[in-house]
C-alpha cells in the first residue's frame, strides 16, 4: 500500500474528497447507467465548464479530472463536432498528430466529463450565465480570427487567408464556399510558419498522397485540377529568423515531384552564424543551407531534374500591394518591398530598403498569424496582444474565470505547447479550489440550468454519443473512398446524424 | 486502508485505460485493484525482463520491468506510469511529449538517432545533449538498470523565470 502512495503521493491531500466521490461513481456504474449521467449528489461537486473543445479545452479537462476526481467538467463547443484545430487545423497528411483524439475521447467519455456541441457561447448562452451556473469557467476557444496584411488589394479575388484555406481543405463548415481558384501557375504564400508550409505542401503534394488522407472530397477534386506548379513562401526577415519548425521543412525538402529553388544571396553570412545558434535553430538553419547551397548527390539531382513542381523561400520581403488584372479584377501579382535586417538573431528587425520587387501570381495566401477574438463584453481582452490578460491562466480581475491555449498565450507553438499551457491553467484552477481562493462551498447547478436555458432558446446541444454517430458515418464514408475519414461538410448534415 | 489504496490506484489509472476499465467492472472493482497490484509484483520477479528506473517530475524514482523489444513509451503505458501528457501522439514521431533524459554513458548505449527523432526533440522542453524520445528506444538486455528522467514541464521553468505566463 505504501508503494501505491509512493506512486501517487502528490494527490494525498485529495484522499477524503476522492473517497467520497469515487464511491458515488461506483454506485453509479453498478446501477447500470451509461457513462454520461452524473453521479448522485452531484450538486455537491465542484462544477467547471470549458469553452471550446480543441486541444486546449481537452487538455485542461484531462488535468482537472485527474487532479480533482470530484469535479464535474462540461465542455461547450460551437460546432456539433469536437477537437477544434486537431480536426480543422492539423494537415490531412499528418494523421499521427491526430492520435491525440484517442486521449481526448477517453476524457470526453469519463464519467465526470460531458460534451455539449452546437452551443455558441456569447450567443446561445453568455459567459455571465455560465459563471452563474459553474464555480469556474475556462475559456479555451482559440484564435479564430486572422491578422490582416493591411495592404491594398487584399480583398481581391485570388487572395485568401491561410486560416480559410486550411479550413476549406480540412472541412470547416464556414469555409466550404471558398472554392479557391487554382488555375494559375504561381502561388505566393506570405509568412513562413508551419501553417504556411502546410499550405505549400498541400498545394504541391502529388494527388496520390492526398487522396489517402482525410482531406475533403471537394478540396481533393480542386487540387487534382490545380495548375499551381510554383509556390513562393515569403518572409519579412532572413533564414535565421524563419518561423517554421524543422519537421515541416524536412517534409518540403523530401516532397515527391518537387524541387527547391532558393536565392543563394539570401544565405550570405548564414553559415558563419550557424555555429552560435541553439540546437533547434542550428539544425533548422543547417537543413536550409544544405537544401539551398549544397550541390546535391546524383540521385537527388536526378530527382530534382525530374520534378514538375517548385517551392521556394523568398526572404527579406514584405507585401506592399496585391495587384489586379485590369480586365477581371483578379489577382495578377504582388508587389513586395525588399527589406534588410537591423540587429541579429531572433530580435532582428526588418527595415525597408526602398527597393521593390513585383512577382506575377494568381493566388496569394496570407499566413501571417491567427488572432483570438473577444467573445463577450464581460471578459477582459487585450486587443493589442489579442489575448485574454491572465497570470498562469487566471484571468486578471475576474474571479472564477480562467483561460488556456492560444487565447491565453497567443497563437504559437505545437500541440505539446498547448498541452503544457493547458495543464498549467488546470493546475492554477485546482490550486485555487484547494486554497479556497475559488469558493466551491455553495452548490452550483452546472449543466442542469444551462440545459434549461438552451432549451428555452431553441438550441439543441450535440452530446458526445451524437458525435460518435457522426464519427462512425464519416469513417464508413471514408472507408468506401479509401480514406481514413470523409468529413461531413455542413452543420446541417452533422446535425442530421 | 487497503481499500482506499486500491481505490486510489484505480482512480489514477491513465485516462486512456480508465473508461473501458470502468465500463467493464462493477462489483468486482475491489478485486481488480488488487489484481493489478499483484501482477506488478509478479512482473518484478520475472527473469527475462529488463529493469528500468524512471525519475518522475517530482524527482521520485519508479522502478519497473519491461520486455526486450518494448519501447520506453510502451513501458510507461503498460505500467500505467502517471506522467502527465506523456506520449500524446502514441509513438508516431509527431510530438515530443515522451522526451526522456539519460546519463551520458546510458545515452551512448541507446543506439543511433534518426533525423526525424532529432527534429521532434528540437521542439522538446528542457532539451539536453542526452535527450531521446521514449517511443524510439527499444529495450535490450544491455539496458538493465538504466535510469530515464522525465523532464520538468515547462510550467516549472517558466514560473522560476518570471512568475507569469
Amino acid at each position: 500500500m505504501w508503494k501505491l502512495y509512493f506512486f501517487y503521493g502528490k494527490n494525498i491531500k485529495h484522499t477524503l474528497l476522492f473517497q467520497t466521490s469515487f464511491v458515488h461513481v461506483l454506485i453509479h456504474d453498478s446501477v447500470g447507467m451509461n457513462g454520461r449521467g452524473k453521479a448522485p449528489f452531484s450538486s455537491c461537486r465542484p462544477k467547471v465548464c470549458i469553452v471550446g473543445s480543441g486541444p486546449a479545452g481537452f487538455y485542461t479537462a484531462q488535468h482537472l479530472i485527474k487532479a480533482r476526481p470530484d469535479v464535474d467538467v462540461d465542455i461547450y463547443e460551437r460546432l456539433p463536432v469536437p477537437f477544434g484545430l486537431v480536426r480543422f487545423g492539423v494537415a490531412p497528411d499528418h494523421p499521427e498528430v491526430k492520435n491525440v483524439i484517442n486521449t481526448f475521447t477517453q476524457t470526453a467519455k469519463h464519467t465526470c466529463c460531458s460534451f455539449y456541441g452546437n452551443v455558441t457561447v456569447g450567443k446561445d448562452v453568455s459567459v455571465g450565465e455560465l459563471q452563474q451556473a459553474y464555480h469556474a469557467v475556462v475559456l479555451s476557444y482559440g484564435a479564430e480570427g486572422n491578422r490582416s496584411m493591411g495592404v491594398p488589394g487584399e480583398d481581391l479575388a485570388g487572395v485568401y487567408s491561410a486560416k480559410d484555406f486550411v479550413g476549406w481543405y480540412n472541412g470547416l463548415p464556414s469555409c466550404q464556399e471558398l472554392s479557391p481558384d487554382l488555375s494559375c501557375e504561381t502561388a505566393v504564400i506570405l509568412g513562413q510558419g508551419n501553417v504556411a508550409l502546410d499550405v505549400a505542401r498541400i498545394l504541391l503534394s502529388p494527388i496520390d498522397i492526398l487522396k489517402k488522407t482525410d482531406i475533403t472530397q471537394p478540396a481533393l477534386e480542386a487540387l487534382a485540377e490545380s495548375h499551381v506548379r510554383r509556390v513562393l513562401i515569403v518572409g519579412r526577415r532572413g533564414p535565421v529568423q524563419i518561423a517554421c519548425t524543422i519537421k515541416e521543412l524536412r517534409e518540403m525538402v523530401n516532397l515527391p515531384d518537387t524541387r527547391p529553388e532558393m536565392v543563394a544571396a539570401d544565405f550570405e553570412g548564414v553559415k558563419d552564424a550557424v555555429k552560435d545558434l541553439p540546437r533547434p535553430r542550428k539544425r533548422l538553419t543547417e537543413l536550409m543551407l544544405k537544401t539551398a547551397m549544397e550541390i546535391p548527390g546524383e540521385k537527388e539531382q536526378e530527382r530534382r531534374n525530374n520534378a514538375s513542381r517548385v517551392w521556394s523561400f523568398r526572404f527579406f520581403r514584405s507585401p506592399i500591394e496585391i495587384m489586379a488584372d485590369p480586365d477581371n479584377k483578379r489577382t495578377a501579382g504582388i508587389r513586395l518591398a525588399v527589406n534588410k535586417l537591423e540587429g541579429s538573431g531572433d530580435g532582428a528587425r526588418a527595415v525597408l530598403t526602398g527597393e521593390v520587387e513585383d512577382v506575377s501570381c494568381g493566388l496569394v495566401i496570407s499566413s501571417i498569424g491567427y488572432k483570438s477574438l473577444p467573445i463577450d463584453p464581460s471578459v477582459p481582452f487585450d486587443s493589442s496582444k489579442a489575448i485574454v490578460p491572465n497570470s498562469m491562466g487566471r484571468v486578471q480581475q475576474a474571479a472564477g474565470l480562467y483561460c488556456s491555449g492560444w487565447l491565453k498565450t497567443g497563437p504559437t507553438g505545437v500541440i505539446a505547447t498547448t498541452m503544457n499551457n493547458s495543464f498549467d491553467t488546470a493546475r492554477s484552477l485546482v490550486e485555487d479550489m484547494d486554497s479556497g481562493t475559488l469558493d466551491i462551498s455553495a452548490a452550483k447547478p452546472g449543466s442542469q440550468s444551462i440545459s434549461g436555458l438552451l432549451e428555452k432558446r431553441g438550441v439543441k446541444p450535440v452530446i458526445f454519443s451524437d458525435w460518435e454517430k457522426i464519427d462512425s458515418v464519416e469513417m464508413s464514408r471514408g472507408e468506401a473512398a479509401g480514406k481514413p475519414r470523409e468529413k461531413l461538410l455542413t452543420v446541417e448534415e452533422m446535425l442530421g446524424h | 486502508m487497503a481499500l482506499v489504496a486500491a481505490l486510489r490506484r484505480l482512480a489514477h489509472v491513465k485516462l486512456r485505460d480508465y473508461s473501458p476499465r470502468m465500463a467493464a467492472v462493477t462489483s468486482s472493482v475491489w478485486l481488480t485493484g488488487q489484481r493489478s497490484f499483484t501482477s506488478r509484483t509478479q512482473c518484478l520477479r520475472s527473469d527475462n525482463k529488463v529493469t528500468v528506473n524512471f525519475i518522475n517530475r517530482d524527482g521520485e524514482k519508479i522502478t519497473v520491468k519491461g520486455s526486450p523489444g518494448d519501447s520506453l513509451l510502451d513501458i510507461v503505458i503498460n505500467e500505467d506510469l502517471d506522467f502527465d501528457g506523456f506520449g500524446a501522439c502514441e509513438g508516431t514521431l509527431a510530438c515530443s511529449t515522451c522526451h526522456l533524459i539519460f546519463d551520458e554513458d546510458v545515452y551512448k548505449n541507446l543506439g543511433p538517432v534518426t533525423d526525424e527523432e532529432m527534429d521532434m526533440l528540437d521542439l522538446a522542453y528542457g532539451l539536453t545533449d542526452t535527450s531521446r524520445l521514449g517511443c524510439q528506444i527499444c529495450l535490450t538486455k544491455s539496458m538493465e538498470g538504466m535510469v530515464a528522467r522525465v523532464p520538468e514541464s515547462v510550467a516549472d521553468i517558466r514560473q522560476s523565470k518570471d512568475g507569469s505566463s
